[in-house]
């Protein structure tokens, strides 16, 4: 194994002040938000104060090692060989010219794998090399591992395969009825939510027809790894990944290894937005080592990234809407059909977060809403930031302008009228309990002030740098959504952290898997720990998979609450034995000391003994696994308390429309998020802005184009992801804190609601701008230039 | 289907070129690489330089951004051959250009002069000399360390300013495009030190950011102004 270098811990980590007019240390004051970022360095590097990514130095030096960064002495290189055909039987693979060639160390197919042929999330449905039968277009069948990339991909290229094709499945909704293409079916998940009187109808009724196209995640760092095998055959794997544990589970399970010969260790992560919660490299990576006795690294080109990774769901929906005159909700019929491709990946929970959320966060006495997951020859589908939130959001959203449209009603009153509240029901029968401050984003993002009128620079209109509008065929609009998820893991799944930490002398060591992939956990884990035990100095590791138990997933806006919940409860647990042995030495009540500065305190703040004199040589080390509430299973009406907490969001979106040309620039999107405690400003700013422009990229441009299966734009040439000239002002609005009794601090997560409302109301203010309705994402210039 | 290990583990494409490069103020000569690799692998995996970074390969998202001959282009885009000769600043040459400070004298680093060969008993050894190999930091990944016993204000002070903005003004998520776009507004704001929203916004739209929605990246711009200004 390469060595690895001893890191000395850090110094306090400088924090950004507040907004002027904020408060934060030692308390939890209400916060105007993050208005501001300037001025001198704070130091208190508390919670809530706006504390610097530990690993910002690194990464701006470029020294911050990812995943594709790694190197080892002797390393191969992998490339996997994948299916050109969405449906195609296999009848043969030759590799024996590929084997034959002159620097290629293995060339490995579904026969060398010793364990299971199938992993999965949720069902274990998907081959690791396909055998018989590929599915869709880019399925795996052959790794190699060569001297050289060019060598490898040449090899990959050698290696022949006799395909019979035959014609693939590719519409979801002829999915439901067409012969199987697996044998475990067509449909991954129905489920035929009812509630309240079904029969009830409204005085008002619309009707309408969403549909959402393909989105990827398109993080920066492609998929990518380093295997190192051992002479007792094991194996370990440096990968970006969101989840180390799972990751490791499913690996093992096709490897043929008990868990604990595959050591996963978390290497620097290049964004993930659910695209990494599904393993795609990791069994290939592992098995080449293993067979080559030789470290193997393994990097996805931009195009097999496209292919290799799930998307999120494009989604077909059909709505109809009933309301009195008054515009009180009485009813919402939908049937949601979201295309899971051709393995199953997580599409039974997103279906599930599409049903439970398809009235959106409005008081709604009755629904029948049908969801279908489906299986189809077109690219896997799975978790993406929102997950299933997103789509059905686009869709309740756009049917509630229409109902404000047909009650001639103002669409911000409507919204206002049903406003959901802790002691209403969701449509699951949930009562959504906790926080619930609904009105209250509407209210925040529909006040925030209008920007300037377009300033006439082509720049500055739509189409940008192609300088091709004409300022008087510019149209300006004006939209408005509202949004809401659950947070964390739903449906009574076992979700849990853990996290251990290590008090030796005045330096605290936090151990925990949760995945740092670029939201900031890290600083959030160094936040804790130095509230906690008064300690600056603060180590903070992911260990590996045998080292320290499952952090769960990153993912479902879940690690500030539950791995910050986790290390919270670890450096308490050593707090308290600290606070009870000093109080011992002092013969006084743990009750009336505390740590701060690096000592024991008394209550008035006298440092009495110093950490170093009470652990240094003997370390006070706590571990603890930390649970959310447990939540229930659906039941066969979609009813149920599924679901531990939500999260409520509203955009006011601004547009430009250049009406003729069907361009349109994205010029301002002011949001109002319910984030319970704001735990670190600027942190919570990123997610905002970054989440809120991900939404803007659905609205406007983002689709991964699929004919008959087979993905047609897998590049940053032709998927088109915002750049900075696309960027429009975000604005925070408000961050309304309101703490939720069940969280950590208090504090919701806040990664995944960004993006859940700024797609509809960017596309309701292209409706205002043009009068069109507009009920597919990403609106096209087409949609528009043609009405 | 393991092939046999008696194959020489160190085999090239056909092919190959001597390449001279130097970057960063050092001399680095590769007497035979493949002569289709581009300058972005032989930084990356030949030289032990992996700051610029392999987002898309083709030239669309900036990751790679490197300065030749004072011209900004993307590595991917430029054939290691094709840089031989010229003068290449990668984001791990930004910050050590300047002088520094722990020197009274304030002259410039002294430059090293080196010489990389990759014969190794007669074979080509394909991932750079081993020397490489500790150079090169395995995960440790989140106890990055930013000292050297040194203060975190001494750890900024011996940054590019443009790299210090993006530490001080929240610029950094995920990180992977950080390294382009450092190098992309240092070229930027030495060419116009002053440049008005719309220029940075068309300055930076060749690199692409996933994490970040750009607006903590503008912030740093600004910052990165006012400390090349003197007026932070």
């Amino acid at each position: 194994m390469p060595p690895m270098p001893s890191v000395p811990p850090m110094p306090p980590m400088p924090s950004v002040p507040l907004a002027p007019g904020t408060t934060r240390e030692g308390g939890w004051q209400e916060s105007s938000g993050p208005a501001g970022f300037s001025g001198p360095f704070a130091t208190s590097g508390l919670i809530g104060s706006s504390v610097i990514r530990p690993d910002a130095v690194d990464k701006a030096r470029g020294d911050f090692a990812f995943s594709s960064d790694l190197w080892a002495e002797g390393m191969l290189w992998g490339k996997v060989l994948r299916s050109p055909y969405p449906s195609a039987r296999i009848l043969s693979i030759d590799t024996a010219r590929a084997q034959q060639m002159s620097g290629v160390m293995a060339v490995l197919t579904w026969a060398d794998l010793p364990g299971d042929q199938v992993f999965g999330l949720e069902a274990k449905d998907q081959p690791v090399f396909a055998h018989d039968m590929v599915r869709y277009s880019g399925e795996p069948i052959a790794a190699v591992a060569a001297t050289h990339p060019e060598l490898a991909r040449q090899a990959a290229d050698a290696i022949v395969v006799d395909f019979e094709p035959g014609p693939p499945l590719v519409d979801p909704d002829e999915a439901l009825s067409a012969p199987a293409i697996h044998e475990e079916g067509n449909v991954f998940r129905h489920i035929a939510l009812r509630h309240g009187d079904i029969e009830a109808e409204g005085d008002v009724v619309v009707e309408g027809t969403y549909e959402v196209g393909m989105q990827d995640q398109a993080f920066m760092g492609p998929e990518s790894g380093l295997a190192i095998p051992s002479s007792d055959g094991s194996v370990d794997l440096y990968i970006s990944t969101q989840w180390l544990h799972v990751d490791r589970d499913q690996v093992a399970a096709c490897l043929g290894l008990p868990p604990e010969l595959v050591r996963l260790h978390l290497a620097g992560v290049g964004g993930a937005f659910g695209a990494r919660e599904d393993i795609t490299i990791q069994v290939q990576l592992c098995l080449l080592a293993l067979r080559t006795r030789r470290p193997v690294k393994m990097v996805f080109s931009r195009a097999e990234s496209f292919l290799g990774h799930v998307h999120r769901h494009p989604a077909r929906m059909w709505y109809r809407h009933h309301a009195r005159r008054d515009g009180t909700l009485v009813k919402v019929e939908a049937r949601i059909v979201l295309d899971g491709g051709a393995y199953m990946s997580s599409s039974a929970a997103v279906i599930a977060n599409a049903t439970c959320f398809a009235a959106g966060p409005y008081r709604v006495p009755s629904a029948a809403v049908d969801g279908f997951a489906v299986r189809t020859n077109n690219p896997p589908c799975g978790a993406m930031r929102g997950f299933g939130a997103v789509q059905v959001c686009f869709a309740y959203e756009s049917q509630m302008d229409r109902l404000a449209d047909a009650l001639q009603m103002d669409p911000i009153e409507l919204r206002l009228k049903n406003a959901i509240c802790p002691t209403d029901r969701l449509i699951t029968g949930q009562v959504v309990g906790g926080t619930a401050p609904v009105a209250e984003v509407i209210r925040a993002a529909a006040e925030a002030p209008l920007p300037e009128p377009a300033s006439g620079d082509l720049l500055e209109l739509p189409g940008g740098a192609g300088r091709c509008a004409e300022y008087d065929k510019v149209v300006r609009g004006t939209g408005f959504a509202v949004g809401f998820k659950n947070l964390l893991y739903s449906e009574g799944f076992d979700d849990f952290s853990t996290a251990r930490c290590r008090l030796d002398g005045d330096m605290a060591t936090i151990t925990c898997a949760a995945a740092e992939v670029g939201q900031g956990f890290v600083t959030l884990a160094r936040q804790v720990a130095t509230e906690t035990l008064g300690v600056t100095k603060v180590r903070i590791l992911s260990g590996d998979t045998n080292e320290i138990g499952s952090a769960g997933s990153t993912s479902a806006s879940r690690q500030s609450w539950m791995s910050g919940g986790a290390v919270l409860e670890a450096c308490k647990a050593v707090a308290d034995r600290i606070l009870s042995m000093a109080a011992d030495t002092l013969q006084v009540r743990p009750e009336t000391l505390r740590l701060s500065g690096g000592h024991v305190v008394s209550g008035d703040g006298i440092p009495l003994i110093s950490l170093d004199d009470l652990t240094r040589g003997k370390p006070v080390e706590e571990s603890v696994v930390f649970h959310h509430r447990p939540t229930d299973p659906l039941d066969s009406e979609g009813q149920g308390n599924a679901h531990v907490s939500f999260a409520f969001v509203a955009h006011k979106a601004v547009v430009d429309v250049d009406v003729e040309l069907g361009l349109v620039r994205v010029v301002q999107l002011s949001t109002a998020q319910d984030v319970g405690k704001v735990l670190n400003p600027l942190q919570l700013l990123g997610q905002i802005e970054g989440g809120t422009l991900q939404g803007v990229g659905l609205a406007v441009m983002e689709e991964l184009l699929v004919a008959d299966g087979i993905v047609q734009n897998p590049s940053f040439t032709d998927y088109l992801i915002p750049t900075a000239l696309d960027a429009p002002d975000i604005v925070v609005a408000r961050l309304v804190e309101e703490p939720d009794p069940l969280a950590p601090f208090g504090a919701k997560g806040a990664g995944e609601m960004p993006a859940i409302s700024s797609t509809p109301a960017v596309v309701s203010a292209i409706r205002d701008a043009t009068g069109l309705a507009l009920s597919r994402v990403p609106v096209r210039p087409q949609d528009i230039a043609n009405g | 289907m393991d092939t046999s290990a008696n194959k020489d583990r160190a085999v090239l494409p056909e092919s190959t070129v001597r390449v001279d490069l130097r970057i960063n103020g050092r001399n680095y000569v590769l007497p035979d690489i493949w002569i289709g690799e581009n300058l972005l692998y032989v930084l990356r995996e030949r030289l032990g330089l992996p700051g610029s970074k392999n987002a898309c390969e083709q030239g669309e998202c900036g990751s790679c951004s490197v300065l030749v001959d004072g011209v900004l282009v993307c590595a991917c885009l430029v054939p290691a051959a094709d840089a031989s000769g010229r003068e290449i600043t990668t984001v791990e040459g930004l910050g050590r250009t300047l002088a520094d400070p722990a020197d009274s004298s304030g002259k410039h680093q002294e430059v090293q002069e080196e010489e990389l060969t990759q014969q190794e008993e007669g074979v080509q050894e394909l991932s750079g000399p081993a020397m490489i190999a500790s150079s090169i930091p395995m995960p440790q990944l989140q106890d990055i360390s930013v000292t050297d016993g040194m203060s975190f204000e001494g750890v900024l002070s011996r940054m590019h300013p443009v790299q210090q903005a993006f530490v001080m003004t929240g610029a950094i998520q995920c990180g992977f495009c950080t390294p382009g776009l450092v190098v992309a507004i240092a070229d930027l704001l030495n060419h116009n030190p002053h440049p008005s929203s719309l220029q940075v916004r068309e300055a930076i739209s060749g690199n692409l950011c996933r994490c970040t929605g750009y607006g903590r990246i503008f912030a740093a711009v600004r910052r990165a102004e006012e400390l090349l200004a003197g007026t932070a």
